[in-house]
Protein backbone atom coordinates (compact mmCIF):
# COMPACT_ATOMS: atom_id res chain seq x y z
CA UNK A 1 0.00 0.00 0.00
CA UNK A 2 3.21 2.38 0.61
CA UNK A 3 4.01 1.84 -2.59
CA UNK A 4 0.66 2.61 -4.24
CA UNK A 5 0.74 5.64 -2.20
CA UNK A 6 3.90 6.98 -3.77
CA UNK A 7 2.79 5.95 -7.25
CA UNK A 8 -0.36 7.78 -6.41
CA UNK A 9 0.96 11.14 -5.07
CA UNK A 10 3.25 10.96 -8.22
CA UNK A 11 0.71 10.51 -10.77
CA UNK A 12 -1.34 13.52 -8.68
CA UNK A 13 1.37 15.52 -8.82
CA UNK A 14 1.51 15.14 -12.21
CA UNK A 15 -2.12 16.22 -13.28
CA UNK A 16 -2.13 19.10 -10.91
CA UNK A 17 1.86 20.78 -12.64
CA UNK A 18 0.05 20.76 -15.95
CA UNK A 19 -2.27 22.73 -17.91
CA UNK A 20 -4.31 20.23 -19.06
CA UNK A 21 -5.89 19.06 -16.02
CA UNK A 22 -7.23 22.98 -15.65
CA UNK A 23 -8.33 22.64 -18.84
CA UNK A 24 -10.18 19.56 -18.41
CA UNK A 25 -11.89 20.50 -15.52
CA UNK A 26 -13.05 24.42 -17.04
CA UNK A 27 -14.39 22.40 -19.71
CA UNK A 28 -16.42 19.53 -17.91
CA UNK A 29 -17.82 22.66 -15.35
CA UNK A 30 -18.63 24.39 -18.27
CA UNK A 31 -20.11 21.85 -20.48
CA UNK A 32 -22.13 20.02 -17.56
CA UNK A 33 -23.16 24.06 -16.08
CA UNK A 34 -24.48 25.12 -19.26
CA UNK A 35 -26.81 21.85 -19.65
CA UNK A 36 -27.87 21.90 -16.02
CA UNK A 37 -28.38 25.76 -15.93
CA UNK A 38 -30.13 25.97 -19.35
CA UNK A 39 -33.21 23.75 -18.38
CA UNK A 40 -32.84 24.91 -14.70
CA UNK A 41 -35.36 27.96 -14.44
CA UNK A 42 -37.71 26.55 -17.26
CA UNK A 43 -38.47 23.52 -14.72
CA UNK A 44 -38.71 25.65 -12.05
CA UNK A 45 -37.72 22.64 -9.72
CA UNK A 46 -34.77 23.16 -6.80
CA UNK A 47 -33.79 19.59 -8.05
CA UNK A 48 -30.25 18.53 -9.08
CA UNK A 49 -31.76 15.75 -11.42
CA UNK A 50 -30.76 17.11 -14.23
CA UNK A 51 -27.07 17.99 -13.73
CA UNK A 52 -26.68 14.60 -12.24
CA UNK A 53 -28.92 13.05 -15.22
CA UNK A 54 -25.78 13.79 -17.59
CA UNK A 55 -23.05 12.63 -15.16
CA UNK A 56 -22.45 9.11 -16.63
CA UNK A 57 -22.79 10.52 -20.76
CA UNK A 58 -19.95 13.15 -19.59
CA UNK A 59 -17.91 10.93 -17.67
CA UNK A 60 -18.06 8.23 -20.92
CA UNK A 61 -16.18 11.28 -22.10
CA UNK A 62 -14.12 13.03 -19.65
CA UNK A 63 -13.15 9.75 -17.49
CA UNK A 64 -10.97 8.23 -20.30
CA UNK A 65 -9.43 11.72 -21.18
CA UNK A 66 -8.21 12.13 -17.25
CA UNK A 67 -6.74 8.37 -17.69
CA UNK A 68 -5.65 8.04 -21.08
CA UNK A 69 -2.27 8.85 -20.73
CA UNK A 70 -1.40 7.05 -17.42
CA UNK A 71 0.10 4.13 -19.09
CA UNK A 72 0.04 4.84 -22.97
CA UNK A 73 2.04 7.44 -21.99
CA UNK A 74 4.66 5.68 -20.12
CA UNK A 75 5.07 3.19 -22.94
CA UNK A 76 5.22 5.67 -25.71
CA UNK A 77 8.13 7.25 -23.42
CA UNK A 78 9.67 4.35 -22.44
CA UNK A 79 9.54 5.13 -18.36
CA UNK A 80 7.43 2.37 -18.03
CA UNK A 81 10.71 0.35 -18.05
CA UNK A 82 11.99 2.24 -15.26
CA UNK A 83 8.58 2.22 -13.24
CA UNK A 84 8.01 -1.57 -13.31
CA UNK A 85 11.94 -2.25 -12.65
CA UNK A 86 11.37 -0.61 -9.45
CA UNK A 87 10.41 -2.87 -6.55
CA UNK A 88 7.02 -2.54 -6.47
CA UNK A 89 4.39 -4.97 -7.40
CA UNK A 90 1.66 -4.83 -10.21
CA UNK A 91 -1.01 -4.58 -7.93
CA UNK A 92 0.42 -1.25 -6.18
CA UNK A 93 1.41 0.63 -9.36
CA UNK A 94 -2.01 -0.19 -11.30
CA UNK A 95 -3.90 0.57 -7.63
CA UNK A 96 -1.62 3.87 -7.04
CA UNK A 97 -2.67 5.00 -10.87
CA UNK A 98 -6.45 4.00 -10.01
CA UNK A 99 -6.78 6.09 -6.76
CA UNK A 100 -4.80 8.92 -8.92
CA UNK A 101 -7.57 9.13 -11.36
CA UNK A 102 -10.26 8.93 -8.58
CA UNK A 103 -8.77 12.07 -6.74
CA UNK A 104 -9.09 13.67 -10.29
CA UNK A 105 -12.58 12.93 -10.67
CA UNK A 106 -13.18 14.06 -7.29
CA UNK A 107 -11.42 17.47 -8.17
CA UNK A 108 -13.58 17.49 -10.98
CA UNK A 109 -16.95 17.09 -8.68
CA UNK A 110 -15.62 19.24 -6.13
CA UNK A 111 -16.64 23.06 -8.00
CA UNK A 112 -20.17 21.35 -8.57
CA UNK A 113 -20.26 21.78 -4.60
CA UNK A 114 -21.49 25.58 -5.79
CA UNK A 115 -24.10 24.21 -7.39
CA UNK A 116 -26.69 22.61 -4.27
CA UNK A 117 -25.54 25.54 -2.41
CA UNK A 118 -26.72 28.02 -4.88
CA UNK A 119 -30.26 25.32 -5.92
CA UNK A 120 -30.69 25.26 -1.85
CA UNK A 121 -31.11 29.37 -1.94
CA UNK A 122 -33.41 29.27 -4.77
CA UNK A 123 -35.70 26.46 -3.27
CA UNK A 124 -36.29 23.76 -0.82
CA UNK A 125 -33.75 21.28 -1.68
CA UNK A 126 -33.95 17.34 -1.04
CA UNK A 127 -30.34 16.82 0.59
CA UNK A 128 -30.88 13.04 0.08
CA UNK A 129 -30.89 13.06 -3.58
CA UNK A 130 -27.73 14.79 -3.32
CA UNK A 131 -25.61 12.77 -1.03
CA UNK A 132 -27.18 9.81 -2.95
CA UNK A 133 -25.92 11.96 -6.08
CA UNK A 134 -22.12 12.67 -5.19
CA UNK A 135 -21.54 9.25 -4.18
CA UNK A 136 -22.91 7.66 -7.15
CA UNK A 137 -20.83 10.11 -9.12
CA UNK A 138 -18.19 9.35 -7.48
CA UNK A 139 -18.61 5.21 -7.56
CA UNK A 140 -19.28 5.81 -11.29
CA UNK A 141 -16.25 8.08 -11.93
CA UNK A 142 -14.42 5.52 -10.16
CA UNK A 143 -15.36 2.86 -12.47
CA UNK A 144 -14.71 4.16 -15.88
CA UNK A 145 -11.43 5.43 -14.36
CA UNK A 146 -10.67 1.64 -13.76
CA UNK A 147 -11.99 1.57 -17.36
CA UNK A 148 -9.94 3.92 -18.64
CA UNK A 149 -7.03 2.54 -16.74
CA UNK A 150 -7.47 -0.89 -18.62
CA UNK A 151 -7.66 1.07 -21.88
CA UNK A 152 -4.69 2.47 -21.04
CA UNK A 153 -2.83 -0.36 -20.87
CA UNK A 154 -3.15 -2.00 -23.91
CA UNK A 155 -1.75 0.29 -26.29
CA UNK A 156 1.29 3.34 -26.36
CA UNK A 157 -1.08 5.60 -28.11
CA UNK A 158 -3.09 7.93 -26.00
CA UNK A 159 -5.80 8.69 -28.71
CA UNK A 160 -6.50 5.06 -29.35
CA UNK A 161 -6.82 4.87 -24.81
CA UNK A 162 -9.03 7.76 -25.16
CA UNK A 163 -11.49 6.29 -27.87
CA UNK A 164 -10.99 2.21 -26.18
CA UNK A 165 -12.31 3.76 -22.80
CA UNK A 166 -14.44 5.94 -24.35
CA UNK A 167 -16.14 3.51 -26.09
CA UNK A 168 -16.46 0.87 -23.42
CA UNK A 169 -17.70 3.48 -20.79
CA UNK A 170 -20.43 4.64 -23.50
CA UNK A 171 -21.54 1.26 -23.64
CA UNK A 172 -21.99 0.79 -20.35
CA UNK A 173 -24.10 3.62 -20.62
CA UNK A 174 -25.90 2.77 -23.51
CA UNK A 175 -26.49 -0.78 -22.82
CA UNK A 176 -30.16 -1.08 -21.18
CA UNK A 177 -31.48 0.87 -23.87
CA UNK A 178 -29.79 -1.21 -26.63
CA UNK A 179 -31.24 -3.91 -24.72
CA UNK A 180 -34.78 -2.90 -26.27
CA UNK A 181 -34.04 -4.39 -29.57
CA UNK A 182 -33.15 -8.09 -28.06
CA UNK A 183 -35.87 -10.68 -26.59
CA UNK A 184 -36.56 -9.41 -23.06
CA UNK A 185 -34.75 -13.09 -22.13
CA UNK A 186 -31.24 -11.55 -23.12
CA UNK A 187 -32.14 -8.29 -22.74
CA UNK A 188 -33.15 -8.43 -18.65
CA UNK A 189 -29.60 -9.54 -17.80
CA UNK A 190 -28.08 -7.25 -20.08
CA UNK A 191 -30.35 -4.47 -18.58
CA UNK A 192 -28.01 -4.92 -15.60
CA UNK A 193 -24.96 -4.16 -16.60
CA UNK A 194 -25.90 -0.66 -17.94
CA UNK A 195 -23.68 2.05 -15.28
CA UNK A 196 -26.68 4.51 -16.24
CA UNK A 197 -29.03 2.80 -14.47
CA UNK A 198 -27.56 1.76 -11.42
CA UNK A 199 -26.08 5.56 -11.15
CA UNK A 200 -29.55 6.89 -11.54
CA UNK A 201 -31.18 4.37 -8.43
CA UNK A 202 -28.14 5.92 -6.39
CA UNK A 203 -28.79 9.53 -7.65
CA UNK A 204 -32.50 8.90 -6.12
CA UNK A 205 -30.86 9.08 -2.89
CA UNK A 206 -31.61 4.98 -2.10
CA UNK A 207 -27.96 3.87 -2.00
CA UNK A 208 -28.97 -0.19 -2.76
CA UNK A 209 -25.83 -2.72 -1.91
CA UNK A 210 -26.52 -4.20 -5.34
CA UNK A 211 -26.24 -0.46 -6.82
CA UNK A 212 -23.16 0.05 -4.69
CA UNK A 213 -21.69 -3.54 -5.38
CA UNK A 214 -22.47 -3.50 -9.35
CA UNK A 215 -19.67 -0.24 -9.38
CA UNK A 216 -17.30 -1.76 -7.19
CA UNK A 217 -17.40 -4.96 -9.16
CA UNK A 218 -16.68 -3.42 -12.32
CA UNK A 219 -14.08 -1.43 -11.32
CA UNK A 220 -12.40 -4.53 -9.76
CA UNK A 221 -12.98 -6.05 -12.86
CA UNK A 222 -11.37 -3.28 -14.97
CA UNK A 223 -8.59 -3.36 -12.54
CA UNK A 224 -7.74 -6.85 -12.48
CA UNK A 225 -8.23 -7.03 -16.29
CA UNK A 226 -5.19 -4.28 -16.23
CA UNK A 227 -2.99 -6.08 -14.21
CA UNK A 228 -3.32 -9.51 -16.25
CA UNK A 229 -2.68 -7.44 -19.45
CA UNK A 230 0.73 -5.78 -17.99
CA UNK A 231 1.69 -8.98 -16.40
CA UNK A 232 1.35 -10.78 -20.44
CA UNK A 233 3.31 -7.81 -21.53
CA UNK A 234 6.15 -7.74 -18.87
CA UNK A 235 5.26 -10.23 -16.44
CA UNK B 1 27.40 -11.79 -8.51
CA UNK B 2 25.18 -12.47 -11.47
CA UNK B 3 24.45 -15.99 -13.51
CA UNK B 4 22.93 -16.19 -16.62
CA UNK B 5 21.85 -19.58 -17.66
CA UNK B 6 20.53 -20.71 -21.14
CA UNK B 7 18.63 -17.87 -21.28
CA UNK B 8 16.07 -17.42 -24.03
CA UNK B 9 13.17 -15.03 -25.23
CA UNK B 10 10.95 -15.39 -28.57
CA UNK B 11 8.58 -13.06 -29.50
CA UNK B 12 5.93 -14.84 -31.58
CA UNK B 13 8.52 -16.54 -33.89
CA UNK B 14 11.74 -14.20 -33.21
CA UNK B 15 14.14 -15.83 -31.28
CA UNK B 16 15.74 -12.27 -29.73
CA UNK B 17 17.83 -14.07 -26.76
CA UNK B 18 19.20 -17.81 -27.86
CA UNK B 19 20.21 -19.41 -25.17
CA UNK B 20 22.67 -16.89 -23.74
CA UNK B 21 24.85 -17.70 -20.73
CA UNK B 22 27.17 -15.72 -18.62
CA UNK B 23 28.62 -14.19 -15.29
CA UNK B 24 29.10 -10.85 -13.75
CA UNK B 25 31.46 -10.83 -11.22
CA UNK B 26 31.25 -8.47 -8.11
CA UNK B 27 33.66 -5.19 -8.87
CA UNK B 28 33.73 -5.97 -12.57
CA UNK B 29 32.34 -3.80 -15.08
CA UNK B 30 30.87 -5.97 -18.02
CA UNK B 31 30.15 -4.69 -21.28
CA UNK B 32 27.56 -6.46 -23.80
CA UNK B 33 28.33 -5.48 -27.36
CA UNK B 34 26.40 -5.93 -30.55
CA UNK B 35 25.50 -4.86 -33.45
CA UNK B 36 21.93 -3.14 -33.44
CA UNK B 37 18.79 -6.20 -32.92
CA UNK B 38 21.68 -8.38 -31.92
CA UNK B 39 19.48 -8.87 -28.47
CA UNK B 40 21.41 -6.71 -25.79
CA UNK B 41 18.24 -4.39 -24.49
CA UNK B 42 16.55 -7.54 -24.62
CA UNK B 43 18.51 -9.46 -22.36
CA UNK B 44 19.42 -6.49 -20.45
CA UNK B 45 15.48 -6.54 -19.57
CA UNK B 46 14.96 -9.69 -18.84
CA UNK B 47 17.90 -9.14 -16.07
CA UNK B 48 16.12 -6.41 -14.35
CA UNK B 49 12.62 -8.19 -14.47
CA UNK B 50 10.95 -5.82 -17.37
CA UNK B 51 10.39 -9.06 -19.71
CA UNK B 52 10.15 -12.10 -18.02
CA UNK B 53 12.36 -14.72 -19.95
CA UNK B 54 10.75 -17.83 -22.60
CA UNK B 55 13.41 -19.97 -20.52
CA UNK B 56 16.39 -20.46 -18.74
CA UNK B 57 17.16 -18.91 -15.22
CA UNK B 58 18.92 -15.78 -13.97
CA UNK B 59 20.57 -15.55 -10.60
CA UNK B 60 21.23 -12.42 -8.77
CA UNK B 61 22.81 -12.77 -5.82
CA UNK B 62 20.74 -14.68 -3.69
CA UNK B 63 17.77 -14.53 -5.82
CA UNK B 64 16.61 -15.90 -8.68
CA UNK B 65 14.26 -15.00 -11.78
CA UNK B 66 11.84 -16.95 -12.05
CA UNK B 67 11.07 -16.56 -8.06
CA UNK B 68 12.20 -13.61 -5.88
CA UNK B 69 11.36 -10.66 -8.62
CA UNK B 70 11.28 -8.50 -6.21
CA UNK B 71 14.08 -9.28 -4.36
CA UNK B 72 15.91 -8.73 -7.93
CA UNK B 73 14.53 -5.97 -8.41
CA UNK B 74 15.22 -4.24 -4.79
CA UNK B 75 19.43 -5.15 -5.38
CA UNK B 76 19.24 -4.18 -8.88
CA UNK B 77 19.54 -0.71 -10.44
CA UNK B 78 18.62 -0.27 -14.09
CA UNK B 79 18.49 2.94 -16.31
CA UNK B 80 17.35 2.15 -20.04
CA UNK B 81 18.49 3.55 -23.11
CA UNK B 82 17.81 7.05 -23.16
CA UNK B 83 17.09 7.55 -19.70
CA UNK B 84 13.16 7.71 -19.66
CA UNK B 85 12.04 9.97 -17.06
CA UNK B 86 9.32 11.87 -16.30
CA UNK B 87 9.58 14.89 -17.68
CA UNK B 88 7.02 16.97 -16.33
CA UNK B 89 9.16 16.37 -12.92
CA UNK B 90 11.59 18.77 -11.03
CA UNK B 91 14.62 16.78 -10.42
CA UNK B 92 14.57 16.82 -7.28
CA UNK B 93 10.88 15.66 -6.98
CA UNK B 94 12.10 12.63 -9.31
CA UNK B 95 14.64 11.62 -7.18
CA UNK B 96 12.49 11.47 -4.24
CA UNK B 97 9.85 9.71 -6.07
CA UNK B 98 12.27 7.12 -6.76
CA UNK B 99 13.80 6.79 -3.20
CA UNK B 100 9.71 6.95 -1.88
CA UNK B 101 9.43 3.76 -4.71
CA UNK B 102 12.37 2.04 -3.54
CA UNK B 103 11.75 2.01 0.22
CA UNK B 104 14.67 4.54 1.67
CA UNK B 105 13.91 5.88 4.56
CA UNK B 106 12.08 9.19 4.83
CA UNK B 107 14.65 10.49 7.34
CA UNK B 108 17.53 8.77 4.67
CA UNK B 109 16.44 10.33 1.99
CA UNK B 110 17.76 13.86 1.49
CA UNK B 111 20.79 12.78 2.58
CA UNK B 112 20.99 9.89 -0.03
CA UNK B 113 19.76 12.23 -2.87
CA UNK B 114 22.16 14.65 -1.75
CA UNK B 115 25.34 11.40 -2.01
CA UNK B 116 23.61 10.54 -5.24
CA UNK B 117 23.49 14.30 -6.74
CA UNK B 118 27.09 14.61 -5.70
CA UNK B 119 28.50 11.51 -7.07
CA UNK B 120 26.91 11.88 -10.54
CA UNK B 121 27.62 16.10 -10.58
CA UNK B 122 23.62 17.22 -10.46
CA UNK B 123 23.69 19.62 -7.85
CA UNK B 124 23.27 22.46 -9.85
CA UNK B 125 19.97 21.10 -11.68
CA UNK B 126 18.48 19.52 -8.72
CA UNK B 127 15.40 22.05 -8.86
CA UNK B 128 15.12 22.53 -12.62
CA UNK B 129 12.45 20.37 -14.45
CA UNK B 130 13.82 17.63 -16.28
CA UNK B 131 12.13 18.61 -19.38
CA UNK B 132 14.41 21.33 -19.78
CA UNK B 133 17.51 20.17 -18.42
CA UNK B 134 20.12 18.95 -21.03
CA UNK B 135 20.55 15.19 -22.59
CA UNK B 136 23.96 14.69 -20.55
CA UNK B 137 22.08 15.99 -17.69
CA UNK B 138 19.13 13.39 -17.69
CA UNK B 139 21.33 10.60 -18.26
CA UNK B 140 22.92 11.98 -15.02
CA UNK B 141 20.00 11.82 -13.08
CA UNK B 142 18.75 8.65 -14.21
CA UNK B 143 22.38 7.45 -13.10
CA UNK B 144 21.70 9.48 -9.44
CA UNK B 145 18.45 7.54 -9.18
CA UNK B 146 20.00 4.02 -9.83
CA UNK B 147 22.27 5.08 -7.45
CA UNK B 148 20.12 6.18 -4.68
CA UNK B 149 19.25 2.70 -3.03
CA UNK B 150 23.19 1.56 -3.47
CA UNK B 151 22.24 -1.24 -5.34
CA UNK B 152 24.78 -3.63 -5.75
CA UNK B 153 24.07 -4.00 -9.38
CA UNK B 154 23.71 -1.79 -11.92
CA UNK B 155 22.22 -2.51 -15.25
CA UNK B 156 22.89 0.54 -18.28
CA UNK B 157 21.31 0.55 -21.81
CA UNK B 158 23.78 2.71 -23.97
CA UNK B 159 24.63 4.79 -21.05
CA UNK B 160 25.99 7.26 -23.72
CA UNK B 161 24.17 7.35 -26.49
CA UNK B 162 23.25 10.72 -28.21
CA UNK B 163 25.76 12.50 -25.75
CA UNK B 164 28.31 14.17 -26.79
CA UNK B 165 32.10 13.37 -26.64
CA UNK B 166 32.61 15.85 -23.46
CA UNK B 167 29.10 14.51 -21.83
CA UNK B 168 30.65 10.63 -22.79
CA UNK B 169 33.86 11.12 -21.00
CA UNK B 170 32.36 12.30 -17.78
CA UNK B 171 29.54 9.59 -18.03
CA UNK B 172 32.30 6.60 -18.49
CA UNK B 173 34.20 7.97 -15.67
CA UNK B 174 31.10 8.17 -13.14
CA UNK B 175 30.57 4.75 -14.19
CA UNK B 176 34.53 3.67 -13.91
CA UNK B 177 33.81 4.92 -9.99
CA UNK B 178 31.21 2.71 -9.52
CA UNK B 179 32.55 -0.36 -10.91
CA UNK B 180 35.23 -0.35 -8.44
CA UNK B 181 32.56 -1.37 -6.17
CA UNK B 182 29.85 -2.82 -7.93
CA UNK B 183 28.75 -4.97 -10.04
CA UNK B 184 28.17 -2.51 -13.66
CA UNK B 185 26.50 -4.76 -16.42
CA UNK B 186 26.26 -2.29 -19.64
CA UNK B 187 25.49 -2.43 -23.44
CA UNK B 188 26.57 -0.58 -25.75
CA UNK B 189 27.71 -0.68 -29.76
CA UNK B 190 30.38 1.80 -29.42
CA UNK B 191 33.28 -0.01 -28.93
CA UNK B 192 35.46 1.84 -28.08
CA UNK B 193 33.52 2.76 -25.12
CA UNK B 194 33.89 -1.03 -24.30
CA UNK B 195 37.22 -0.86 -25.32
CA UNK B 196 37.96 2.24 -22.57
CA UNK B 197 35.27 1.11 -19.73
CA UNK B 198 34.52 -2.67 -19.50
CA UNK B 199 36.67 -5.23 -17.53
CA UNK B 200 35.14 -7.96 -19.48
CA UNK B 201 33.14 -7.81 -22.70
CA UNK B 202 30.61 -10.29 -24.25
CA UNK B 203 29.60 -10.24 -27.78
CA UNK B 204 26.07 -11.05 -28.51
CA UNK B 205 25.62 -11.05 -32.04
CA UNK B 206 21.85 -12.12 -33.40
CA UNK B 207 20.83 -13.67 -30.17
CA UNK B 208 23.62 -15.36 -29.22
CA UNK B 209 27.18 -14.57 -27.70
CA UNK B 210 29.93 -14.61 -30.05
CA UNK B 211 32.59 -14.03 -27.74
CA UNK B 212 33.14 -13.83 -23.91
CA UNK B 213 36.61 -12.74 -22.86
CA UNK B 214 38.07 -10.34 -20.35
CA UNK B 215 38.58 -7.07 -23.03
CA UNK B 216 42.45 -7.27 -22.99
CA UNK B 217 42.41 -11.27 -23.73
CA UNK B 218 39.56 -11.04 -26.29
CA UNK B 219 42.20 -8.43 -28.02
CA UNK B 220 45.02 -10.28 -27.54
CA UNK B 221 43.36 -13.77 -28.36
CA UNK B 222 41.55 -12.61 -32.01
CA UNK B 223 43.64 -9.31 -32.24
CA UNK B 224 46.85 -11.24 -31.37
CA UNK B 225 48.40 -10.01 -34.71
CA UNK B 226 50.12 -6.67 -34.60
CA UNK B 227 51.00 -4.63 -37.21
CA UNK B 228 53.71 -2.17 -37.97
CA UNK B 229 52.71 0.60 -40.33
CA UNK B 230 56.14 2.40 -41.67
CA UNK B 231 55.93 5.26 -44.22
CA UNK B 232 58.59 5.40 -46.93
CA UNK B 233 59.97 7.47 -49.39
CA UNK B 234 61.62 6.66 -52.57
CA UNK B 235 61.01 3.07 -52.04
CA UNK B 236 58.80 0.88 -54.56
CA UNK B 237 56.61 -2.50 -53.98
CA UNK B 238 59.47 -4.77 -54.94
CA UNK B 239 62.56 -3.44 -53.06
CA UNK B 240 60.40 -3.27 -49.61
CA UNK B 241 58.87 -7.15 -50.58
CA UNK B 242 62.37 -8.38 -51.29
CA UNK B 243 64.16 -6.42 -48.23
CA UNK B 244 61.89 -7.11 -45.57
CA UNK B 245 59.65 -10.38 -46.28
CA UNK B 246 62.20 -12.47 -45.26
CA UNK B 247 62.71 -11.12 -41.61
CA UNK B 248 62.09 -13.63 -39.01
CA UNK B 249 58.92 -12.58 -37.61
CA UNK B 250 57.49 -11.38 -40.06
CA UNK B 251 53.96 -12.97 -40.96
CA UNK B 252 52.44 -11.00 -43.72
CA UNK B 253 53.78 -7.97 -45.63
CA UNK B 254 51.63 -5.54 -47.87
CA UNK B 255 52.23 -2.26 -49.41
CA UNK B 256 49.67 0.24 -50.32
CA UNK B 257 49.45 2.04 -53.56
CA UNK B 258 52.07 5.56 -53.36
CA UNK B 259 50.17 8.42 -52.54
CA UNK B 260 50.25 11.98 -54.41
CA UNK B 261 53.59 12.56 -53.06
CA UNK B 262 55.09 9.23 -54.46
CA UNK B 263 55.74 8.16 -50.42
CA UNK B 264 54.60 4.48 -50.26
CA UNK B 265 52.34 2.76 -46.97
CA UNK B 266 53.35 -0.50 -46.34
CA UNK B 267 51.41 -2.74 -43.31
CA UNK B 268 53.82 -5.43 -41.30
CA UNK B 269 51.97 -8.35 -39.27
CA UNK B 270 53.85 -9.65 -36.57
CA UNK B 271 53.88 -13.89 -36.08
CA UNK B 272 52.47 -14.50 -32.68
CA UNK B 273 54.73 -13.45 -29.90
CA UNK B 274 57.30 -11.88 -32.30
CA UNK B 275 58.77 -8.33 -32.29
CA UNK B 276 61.11 -7.83 -35.69
CA UNK B 277 61.09 -4.20 -35.04
CA UNK B 278 64.68 -3.61 -34.51
CA UNK B 279 65.84 -5.55 -37.98
CA UNK B 280 63.08 -4.35 -39.77
CA UNK B 281 64.68 -0.86 -38.75
CA UNK B 282 67.80 -1.87 -39.49
CA UNK B 283 67.39 -3.34 -43.02
CA UNK B 284 65.55 0.63 -43.77
CA UNK B 285 68.43 2.27 -42.57
CA UNK B 286 70.73 0.32 -44.91
CA UNK B 287 68.88 1.33 -47.87
CA UNK B 288 68.17 5.00 -49.58
CA UNK B 289 64.63 5.04 -48.69
CA UNK B 290 63.29 7.81 -46.56
CA UNK B 291 61.77 6.49 -43.33
CA UNK B 292 58.54 8.75 -42.28
CA UNK B 293 56.50 7.23 -40.37
CA UNK B 294 57.04 4.06 -37.32
CA UNK B 295 54.43 2.75 -35.76
CA UNK B 296 52.99 -0.18 -33.69
CA UNK B 297 48.76 -0.46 -34.82
CA UNK B 298 46.77 -3.35 -32.52
CA UNK B 299 43.87 -4.64 -33.81
CA UNK B 300 40.89 -2.54 -32.33
CA UNK B 301 38.05 -4.37 -30.52
CA UNK B 302 36.32 -2.82 -33.77
CA UNK B 303 38.07 -5.08 -35.72
CA UNK B 304 37.97 -7.64 -33.55
CA UNK B 305 34.10 -7.07 -33.22
CA UNK B 306 33.63 -6.54 -37.12
CA UNK B 307 35.53 -10.15 -37.46
CA UNK B 308 32.89 -12.03 -34.85
CA UNK B 309 29.76 -10.52 -36.35
CA UNK B 310 30.68 -10.55 -39.66
CA UNK B 311 27.17 -11.55 -41.64
CA UNK B 312 27.34 -15.09 -43.62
Amino acid sequence: MRAAWTVCRRECSAYFASPIAYIVIVIFLLVVGWFFFSTFFLLNQASLRGFFRMLPVVFAFVVPAVTMRQFAEEFHSGSCEILLTLPVRLTEIVFGKFLACTIFVAALLAPTLAYPLLVASLGDLDPGPVIGGYLGALLLGAAFAAVGLFASALTKSQIVAFLTGSAISFGLCLVDQMAYFLPEAAARPLAHLAADVHFENIARGLVDTRDVLYFLSLGFLALYATVLVLEEKHG
Amino acid sequence: MIQVERLTKTFGAVRAVDGVSFEARRGEILGLLGPNGAGKTTTLRMLTGYLAPTSGRIRVGDYSTPGDPLEVKRITGYLPESAPLYPEMLVFDYLAFIAAARAIPAADRRRRIGDAAELCGIREVMHQPIAEISKGYKQRVGLAAVMLADPEILVLDEPTSGLDPNQIAEIREIIRRIGRAKTVIFSTHILSEAEATCDRVVIIHRGRIAADRPTAELKEALGGKIRLAILLEGADADGVERTLAPVAGVEELSCGPPDEAGRLPVAVVFAAGADPRAEIYRRIRGTDWTLLDFHLQRQSLEEVFRELTREG
